[in-house]
């Protein structure tokens, strides 16, 4: 057991390398699914169409294939990336085509009724998605996107195969080099879930935020019988 | 509720043309459900009116059409002087770009059935946020004349509430501000009173009952409140299948209506009341 001090910080420094490349691919990720989701709800047809083919063609395709693309194909036509480079934008891109649907299904099911009040308003499309869909739909991501996220974290263990070296990859070393493989994966699957749970613990404190930004928290109604109108 | 003072706050601007609203042969359908058929009626400066008529007989499309949430399949409508649904080029008329409907869509405001506001913002947001970005008003100036209509329909201790923390009759009253802020010159008003319980009915009717007596601002109403209807509407329109069966003012609409299908609604309305 004491030769878990000896492999550790191995392990830890894998920790903290798949949750950089974690970091990386979700501020890309969400930034695509941001740019396509609304491109999908948008006017213009060719948005949508550019929006369709991303969403289609990274979901519809495997994860692992994505990033050889990128790691081995590309190079060929001379398009070049470092492996924690290529890691994060496979992963990125990749986590940003189910993200775009989050984004569309979120915007879309904000009530028509919504859209009537800013249309009475006499407000821009832009101002109408910036004050009003936007921040609305944006809550009810969150959920969405905390499983996303969750997904990637473990999702990261594909770079593993392009010899970066992340946890998994470093407890593969480790189990070449002839440790305990039963005690490194076991160490290995608590630092996943460690990892995953803090994640999850920080998308929940974010939709409290969320929930209350809407005025869903935990307030009773009120009713202020006192304050009425005097008739004319 | 001051009546002066609202006065003050809602300044509507004098109206520009002799009708503020005319519709011009309007036609809309949804599939082959024709709704309104060459539906012609205008309405005068500071005039109320009110809607009335069965279930699906176009009262709604009638207000939809004109707050240009729907669009018309033909005909045209105009809103003070100005067309709403067309703008000239050369020497026709073609269908108005966004930029022209917002140009007009200035002059009008709406009141819905199940009051729309919006959730994530707290009501002193919902009642300024559209006069800082559509009027150009500075956030202040916007907030100062929201406090004071939130005062005006008894929601001053409100202004920091969220939708949600609030009664049906105080999110309509926060409606009504709202719709107020944007200084329109016509209101459409669409049931405002059906989706609240029956206590809450009388805080919102007063309410623009003082906005009708102390503004000049056009009203287009659709209402079951027939007390409300008789003292604050001008003139009643009754529908039926998209067009106007019979139109008086209400003293007369009311008790001596001429036709068979006004009297047959009538009897249903007050039956059911
Ligand atoms: N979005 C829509 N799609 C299809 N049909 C519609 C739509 N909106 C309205 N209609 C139809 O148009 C007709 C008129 O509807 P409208 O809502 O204007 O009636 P109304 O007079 O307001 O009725 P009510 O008193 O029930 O509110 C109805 O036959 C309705 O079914
Ligand atoms: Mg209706």
């Amino acid at each position: 057991m004491s030769e878990i001090l000896d492999y550790l910080p191995l392990l830890l420094e894998g920790a903290w390398l798949t949750l950089q490349i974690t970091a990386g691919a979700a501020v890309l990720g969400l930034v695509c699914a941001f740019a396509s989701g609304l491109a999908a709800v948008s006017g213009s047809r060719t948005a949508r169409a550019v929006s369709m083919v991303y969403v289609e063609f990274f979901r519809g395709t495997s994860a692992l294939v994505q990033l050889f693309w990128l790691f081995f194909a590309l190079p060929l036509v001379g398009i070049r990336f470092e492996p924690i480079a290529a890691g994060i934008v496979a992963l990125g891109l990749n986590i940003g085509s189910y993200g775009s649907e989050v984004v569309r299904g979120a915007i879309k099911a904000i009530p028509k009724t919504q859209y009537e009040a800013t249309v009475a308003l006499n407000m821009s499309a832009y101002r109408r998605m910036r004050s009003v869909i936007l921040p609305q739909a944006v809550v009810s991501m969150l959920p969405p996107f905390g499983n996303l996220l969750i997904e990637l974290l473990k999702g990261t263990s594909l770079v593993s195969i392009i010899s970066i070296s992340d946890l998994t990859f470093s407890a593969q070393i480790l189990r070449s080099g002839g440790s305990d493989t039963l005690t490194v994966f076991l160490v290995v699957l608590v630092m996943y879930f460690l990892m995953a749970y803090a994640l999850t613990l920080g998308m929940r404190a974010l939709e409290r935020r969320g929930a209350a930004s809407i005025g869903r928290g935990k307030i009773p109604i009120q009713r202020d019988v006192a304050k009425l109108p005097e008739p004319v | 509720m001051d009546t002066d003072k609202l006065a003050d706050v809602v300044h509507v601007e004098p109206p520009a043309a002799r009708e503020m609203v005319r519709f011009d042969k309007v036609v809309k359908r949804y599939g082959d459900n024709v709704v309104l058929r060459e539906l012609d009626f205008h309405v005068k400066p500071g005039e109320r009116i009110t809607l009335i008529g069965p279930s699906g007989s176009g009262k709604t499309t009638i207000l939809r059409l004109l707050m240009t949430i729907e669009k018309a399949d033909e005909g045209k409508i105009h809103v003070d002087g100005d067309c709403l649904t067309h703008t000239r080029r050369g020497d026709h008329d073609v269908p108005a770009d966004e930029k022209h409907i917002r140009q007009v869509r200035k002059k009008i405001g709406m009141i819905f059935q199940q009051f729309n506001l919006f959730p994530n913002m707290k009501v002193l947001r919902n009642v300024s946020e559209a006069p800082v970005h559509c009027l150009g008003l500075s956030r202040g100036e916007a907030e100062a004349r929201a406090i004071e209509l939130l005062e005006l329909v008894g929601l001053g201790t409100k202004v920091d509430a969220y939708p949600s923390q609030l009664s049906g009759g105080q999110q309509q009253r926060v409606a009504i501000a709202r719709a107020l802020a944007m200084q329109p010159k016509v209101l459409c008003l669409d049931e405002v009173t059906s989706a609240l319980d029956p206590e809450l009915v009388a805080e919102v009717l007063n309410v623009l009952r003082n906005v009708a007596a102390s503004t000049d601002i056009t009203m287009l109403c659709v209402t079951h409140e027939m007390k409300f209807a008789r003292d604050v509407s001008d003139r009643v329109l009754m529908f039926d299948k998209g067009q106007i069966v019979e139109e008086a003012p209400p003293d007369k609409l009311f008790t001596q209506p001429e036709h068979q299908r006004t009297r047959t609604f009538l009897r249903a309305v007050l039956e059911e009341h």
